[in-house]
């Protein structure tokens, strides 16, 4: 492993924006070590053996909640899944209680998926256990900006410089937010585009470029990560149909022409297909769709092993 | 009750122009006249300020209903220890005061474990929920200062026109939480960069303006008068400016917390930052300290609104809007004062003179036969607030650990010193 710049000192891992480039950088690098264990016969260092990792995921997921199992387990840690269902939350129970019970099982890590924004900070503020954000509302979600700059990274060799586009529900997505203050700390130039409902030009004060106008947006981007319509958390008046968004600003095969001939197509998935992006681009050789969560596991041994174990390695 | 003398203070009363060092003697429950008897109690207030006594015209004592979180009792010392011999709380209680016999209930129990002036407020519309008018007539006829749905806001225009048509007939202001349900939807704190920076939905000013904008013309169209609560963004205080010099008949207050803080306090997620409307941005809290010094904002009340720490100590999308505010609200106005944005006069004003006049109240003077009503504020005074001292049932304060400067240090109801620090 390559010699880290400084010591990691963080116990938590709630966002992007409070970190520094040299300590996102420090993650990629720990995760390009842990890619390569992926690749072996045998899968599993015990960098974490005799520690507890709860998924305490109070909002749906599948990619994410066995991305961190999976990481969790290769890193030889004890897991327990909780999910909304199953959990006390739907008896009542409130966040801190939750947490506090976690606390008293002496849980060593948890990483937590929450439909409101701040609930890992809340967590992060009451008990002592390292706490991992895995999406918190609109807000973060760390690890997928992580998993997407080091797919980038590994594609185009640096960060700095690239044109970044992102397309879609900028507003209700997490994973745009987090995206945002890592590109732009890296030395990326960002460009948002979508419905101007969705994409409120406030987003200029974060340092990206807004526009309304698709073709512009992908023409010069080395970059294009479309993100899903979240339904889920939308407001009918937003846009008119989903027939609409995809004539105004799905990735169709017309539009794909137009973009750089190694242009890298990218989505935080689940894909919509036929709705944000053509099925066809979905599949076809510059999208690194699968590769991301390939490297998401990576990325997400790299995190737990910095927050619980890395401070003493 | 023995007469008290309250010797050395610097009175200041706007209602009759003075401000100077005088005795001030209270007797039978009044302010008198002439010497001190010989019995008399002696208060020294020399480097002191006298008062009349202060008036928050919006609090939440959460009696009948809620008593975890507040009630009649732990309220009013709250009112007390904060400076403020009268209160008037709002009808958001359970069951709501939307009929006499809990108006009824809320002043025998004020009269009997109440250490300040309870003036209650009665609802516009049934159980708050927008669509028939409450009995306005018999409200007052209970005693009702006000009516307000205040926590709710009537979204249908028409029943808002005719609440203040009705009202009028009693010479009751309508006292209106401006808020369009449609605009400000499920937000929770406002919507600006700090919303877009930390994921959280928006309040947006305009769902406020827009009610403001409605308030006026309506006010304007019935003759009545409507009082719009807590303003909180820079484009209502334009609205109330514009149709004053009109001759509107519209008053406003504003909260020291919306003065103070801005919505890059929500940066935590910590929901003692958590209030309806939301903190807003500096240029928001630019304009009311403008509104406050040009007499735009004619009234500082509290909202206090206290919550149990259980319900307030969750994540911030789910605990409820609100914080408790008598006990700080004096010190956070008198930095106004301090920092010259308003004369000590102005500010007194604003807790005495304008709230009994906006309410018919007959208060908020020191005038010779008035109530003997008064607060004793020493100006110089610095102190912290520490919320787990409070009076108040409830701990859901953004201002605990915060330095203060300026604190009422006796405050006295009919004659009676009810807290004297």
């Amino acid at each position: 492993m390559k010699k880290p710049r400084f010591t990691w000192r963080r116990k938590d891992l709630l966002g992007i924006e409070e970190l520094s480039a040299d300590e996102i950088l420090h993650i990629l690098d720990t995760a390009a070590a842990f890619k390569q264990v992926g690749e072996r016969h045998i899968k599993k260092v015990p960098s974490l053996r005799g520690k507890t990792l709860v998924n305490l995921f109070i909002e749906p997921s599948t990619r994410t909640r066995t991305s961190f199992e999976l990481a969790a387990k290769r890193l030889s840690a004890d897991v327990v899944n909780i999910t909304a269902t199953a959990s006390s939350l739907v008896k009542g129970e409130t966040l801190k209680d939750t947490a506090r019970n976690l606390e008293a099982l002496r849980t060593d890590i948890i990483v937590i998926r929450h439909s409101a924004a701040g609930a890992p900070h809340f967590l992060a503020q009451r008990v002592k256990a390292s706490i991992v954000n895995a999406g918190d509302g609109a807000h973060e979600h760390p690890t997928q900006a992580l998993l997407d700059a080091f797919t980038i990274r590994e594609k185009k060799g640096a960060i700095a410089g690239l044109n970044i586009t992102i397309l879609g529900d900028i507003l209700y997505s997490r994973v745009a937010r987090s995206n945002i203050w890592l590109l732009t700390k890296l030395g990326a130039r960002v460009t948002l585009a979508g419905p101007s409902t969705l994409v409120p030009r406030v987003f200029e004060q974060l340092g990206c470029r807004v526009t309304y106008d698709l073709d512009e947006a992908i023409r010069d981007a080395d970059v294009i990560n479309l993100l899903r319509i979240q339904h889920e958390r939308q407001r009918k008046t937003m846009f008119p149909s989903i027939g609409e968004y995809t004539a105004m600003f799905g990735l169709n095969k017309e539009r794909f022409a137009r973009t750089k001939p190694d242009a890298l197509i990218m989505h935080p998935g689940p894909i919509n297909r036929g709705v944000e992006i053509d099925s066809d681009i979905a599949d076809c050789g510059r999208s690194v769709i699968l590769e991301q969560v390939t490297n998401g596991l990576a990325v997400r041994m790299a995190v737990l092993y910095l927050c619980v174990g890395g401070q003493s390695a | 009750m023995k007469p008290l003398l309250i010797e050395n203070g610097h009175l200041l009363d706007p209602a009759n122009n003075l401000d100077e060092v005088r005795d001030l003697l209270l007797a039978d429950g009044r302010i008198a006249a002439g010497p001190a008897p010989a019995d008399a109690e002696v208060f020294d207030a020399r480097g002191k300020y006298v008062v009349p006594g202060l008036i928050d015209m919006h609090v939440h004592l959460r009696e009948p209903g809620r008593a975890d979180k507040e009630s009649i009792a732990t309220g009013t010392l709250c009112a007390a220890r904060g400076g403020f011999t009268s209160v008037v709380c709002m009808p958001n209680t359970s069951p709501v005061a939307d009929n006499p016999g809990t108006i009824a209930y809320i002043k025998q129990r004020a009269a009997e474990v109440g250490c300040v002036n309870v003036f209650p407020t009665g609802a516009i519309t049934r159980e708050l929920k927008g669509e028939e008018l409450a009995p306005i007539g018999s409200l007052q006829r209970a005693g009702v200062v006000a009516i307000t749905d205040d926590g709710h806001c009537v979204q249908n225009n028409d029943l808002m026109r005719r609440a203040v048509e009705y009202a009028k007939m009693f010479d009751l202001p309508v006292m209106d939480h401006c808020q369009d349900y449609n605009l400000s939807a499920d937000g929770v704190m406002n919507e600006g960069y700090w919303s877009v920076v930390l994921g959280l939905r928006g309040w947006p000013a305009i769902a406020e303006d827009i009610i403001v904008a409605r308030n006026i013309l309506i006010a304007e169209v019935t003759g009545g008068h409507v009082h719009c609560l807590h303003l909180s963004s820079a484009r209502s205080v334009a609205l109330v400016r514009e149709a004053k010099k009109r001759g509107v008949h519209l008053t406003a207050e504003a909260c020291p917390h919306h003065f103070t803080l801005t919505d890059e306090a929500c940066k935590t997620y910590d929901a003692n930052f958590k209030m309806s409307p939301p903190l807003r941005t500096d240029r928001d809290r630019a304009a009311l300290l403008e509104g406050l010094a040009d007499g735009t904002i004619d009234c500082i009340a509290s909202d206090h609104a206290p919550h149990c720490n259980y319900e307030k100590e969750v994540e911030f999308d789910i605990a409820p809007f609100g914080i408790i505010g008598l006990e700080t609200e004096l010190a956070l106005s008198l930095a106004l004062v301090h920092n010259k944005v308003l004369s000590l006069r102005q500010l007194i004003e604003k807790f005495t003179l304008n709230p009994a006049r906006l309410l018919r109240l007959n208060k908020g003077t020191l005038s010779v036969g008035a109530d003997a009503d008064v607060t004793v504020i020493d100006l110089e005074r610095e102190w912290t607030y520490d919320v787990t001292q409070s009076a108040s049932k409830s701990r859901n304060s953004p201002f605990h650990g915060w330095k203060l400067k300026g604190k009422a240090v006796a405050t006295i109801v009919g004659g009676k010193m009810v807290w004297k620090e």
